[in-house]
């Protein structure tokens, strides 16, 4: 990630505001969405759009990290599925509001997150890939072995959840027009915290932890920190996500999961939060496509994968600015 | 009570055995070329279809077992051309997404070459049925035999590790790859040395298992994830460390699964513990690893950063 922003400090807020405003265009399309979808007719693309909107929540919460934080997390889909557990083990016990919902989902990836990620910060590269890796998996083999909600078979949800009362979910229109708020909600958190001096400090962790800690910063912390926020957020696209399906099982939280959403945030761009959320809408609509064309459309999404990579000599950004559909980086 | 704990700790020991012969690539390939192969559980799987074709074409297990060992290094060597030698100067993100697509196809190629339902390979005769070991204890001859084979590679790659001229470069090259490099060593032919050497290793234990498990695509996953672990624990290019850490992970997850329920059932109620057995004995070898890292954020063996 040596490819990070390097901008001279005098324009440092002009890609931010840049990028709010890509960001509110993408918001905008997203808000015509369902309007466009009823006059064709085709009422799926709202519930398949509200999938889409989730992912998006969870790739901008990944960007957080991975892109301002250089902290690559292989286990990020742990979050989707705490989120997810969250709204079958509430609604099990009656209580079915989304903001508690939401609440107590935070409230699990908070300390998953800050026990997971006080154990893998304490190492770097390699070492914190396959570590967060592996406690993503332990948490996908908890709720395998956790019969009390389905176990590996995963849990019906009876109804959606309802806000401070109101059915808004109850629709499919509803749903997405949450899921929406939720999204522009969080992504305007995160702009601020990017902004903001802890932003400006994990950033500069990034680029270089020696030199923040010669000048009084402790990298862990602001690290840690981030992590945490990063996994709060994540697991609101798991409520999201289970209202969604009216479905929860562990397969939320599988290793590919959390792969596809580094795929997600690459694509879009590391670091641009914005990025993400399109790279999101990308994905999946490559994969619906590809899945539309043939049953074997992971074969081609690999090889997509591997081609992006191979001859894209910066990634895929890089091959973005290629084709100049980027402005490239100084 | 102790012949349960012998045939378990047997158990855990041939999963250990096979544990170190797919962690022992993965190590080299992380420790001396500083490259994360998400696909190495892959390569696992497919020596398990390629002994189920080779020996359903041969008709038989040891023929099956030689023609694949080339075929294995053909792979490896394939990959390591094609994809992995554009991978090693690039970042660990790089590498993560070309590798995890490097997953998705060869999941994929399987499933379209053999098809989705499991294959199984026939044990062979001299191998079959089971040893008495002690008063009515029995082992099966195959298992025995799998841990003397990992034994015995365990031991050839021991010596030339430590005794060899490749050996030496894969030591110095682990320990500093540059100064390997301005010493006029070819560390690209060092490198697909290293990677084929790893790719037959994780094949040979795909093969090796392919008799007792049904062979499935699935197969590489859970055993890329108990890999990553072994490494980890174990420290990262230590061959040691890749052995003592694959015997540890297997025997606390084949020991804590059968005894984890039967201790806590000391302190707590049948019903909870046996309820809490089965939600903690799979997470086990992770809280286990968390134990180590916490202690030692390098692993056993590693070299602190």
């Amino acid at each position: 990630m040596s490819d990070a922003t390097a901008a001279p400090v005098s324009t440092a807020r002009r890609p931010l505001a840049g990028r709010l405003k890509a960001a509110l265009v993408l918001f905008a399309i997203f808000a015509l969405m369902p309007p466009l979808a009823a006059v064709l007719n085709d009422p799926f693309y709202v519930l398949i759009g509200t999938r889409i909107l989730a992912y998006a929540i969870a790739a901008m919460a990944l960007d957080l990290i991975l892109g301002y934080g250089a902290m690559v997390s292989f286990g990020h889909a742990a979050y989707l599925g705490f989120g997810a557990y969250a709204v079958a083990i509430l609604s099990r016990h009656g209580v079915n509001d989304l903001i508690l919902q939401i609440l107590f989902a935070a409230g699990i990836s908070a300390a998953f997150a800050f026990v997971t990620g006080a154990i893998s910060l304490r190492t770097k590269g390699v070492y914190f890939i396959m570590i967060t890796l592996a406690f993503g998996q332990m948490a996908f083999f908890f709720f395998i072995s956790l019969s009390a909600y389905g176990g590996d078979d995963g849990v019906a949800l009876a109804q959606r959840s309802t806000v401070l009362g109101m059915d808004l979910l109850k629709s499919d229109f509803g749903q997405y027009y949450v899921t929406l708020a939720l999204l522009v909600g969080l992504f305007l958190l995160c702009h601020r915290i990017v902004g903001s001096r802890f932003g400006r400090v994990l950033t500069g962790i990034r680029e270089n932890p020696t030199r923040m800690e010669a000048i009084g910063f402790s990298p862990f912390r602001y690290q840690l920190t981030a992590f945490i926020i990063s996994g709060c957020i994540t697991s609101v696209a798991g409520v999201v996500l289970a209202n969604q399906a009216q479905f929860v099982s562990p397969a939320f939280m599988s290793w590919h999961r959390s792969g596809e959403l580094i795929v997600m945030v690459v694509l879009g761009g590391v670091g641009t939060l914005a990025g993400p959320i399109a790279g999101a809408v990308a994905a999946l609509m490559l994969e619906e496509w590809l899945g539309a064309l043939s049953k074997h459309w992971k074969l081609f999404f690999g090889v997509f994968l591997v081609l992006m990579v191979l001859f894209s000599p910066r990634g895929i950004t890089g091959l973005l600015e290629q084709l100049g559909l980027a402005r490239k980086r100084q | 009570m102790m012949n349960l704990f012998v045939l378990q700790l047997l158990n855990g020991l041939q999963l250990g055995i096979l544990l170190f012969l797919i962690a022992a690539g993965l190590t080299l390939v992380f420790g001396i070329m500083d490259v994360i192969n998400l696909a190495h559980g892959v390569l696992y799987m497919v020596g398990a279809y390629l002994i189920a074709t080779f020996a359903a074409a041969t008709g038989s297990f040891w023929l099956g077992l030689l023609l694949m060992l080339p075929a294995a290094a053909a792979v490896g060597l394939v990959v390591e051309f094609v994809v992995m030698r554009r991978l090693y100067d690039r970042s660990h993100l790089d590498q993560v997404l070309a590798t995890f697509g490097l997953v998705m196809i060869a999941n994929e190629a399987v499933k379209m070459i053999w098809g989705t339902s499991p294959l199984s390979v026939p044990m062979p005769d001299i191998l079959s049925g089971s040893v008495p070991l002690m008063g009515p204890l029995k082992y099966p001859v195959y298992r025995i035999a799998i841990i003397v084979a990992g034994l015995a590679v365990a031991a050839g790659l021991f010596v030339m590790v430590n005794y060899t001229r490749v050996g030496m470069l894969l030591r110095a090259g682990a320990t500093n790859r540059s100064t390997v490099s301005a010493l006029g060593v070819d560390i690209n032919r060092l490198f697909a040395i290293v990677f084929t050497l790893g790719a037959v290793l994780a094949c040979l234990a795909g093969a090796l298992v392919a008799p007792i498990l049904s062979v499935d695509t699935g197969m590489g996953e859970s055993v890329l994830i108990l890999t990553f672990v072994v490494v980890v624990i174990g420290g990262i290019g230590s061959i040691k460390g890749a052995f003592l850490g694959a015997i540890l992970v297997a025997v606390v997850d084949t020991l804590g699964g059968v005894f984890g329920p039967i201790l806590l059932r000391e302190v707590l109620d049948p019903a909870a513990a046996g309820q809490m057995g089965r939600v903690l004995a799979p997470m086990l070898v992770y809280i286990l690893m968390a134990v180590i890292l916490f202690a030692k954020p390098a692993g056993l063996f590693g070299r602190p950063a």
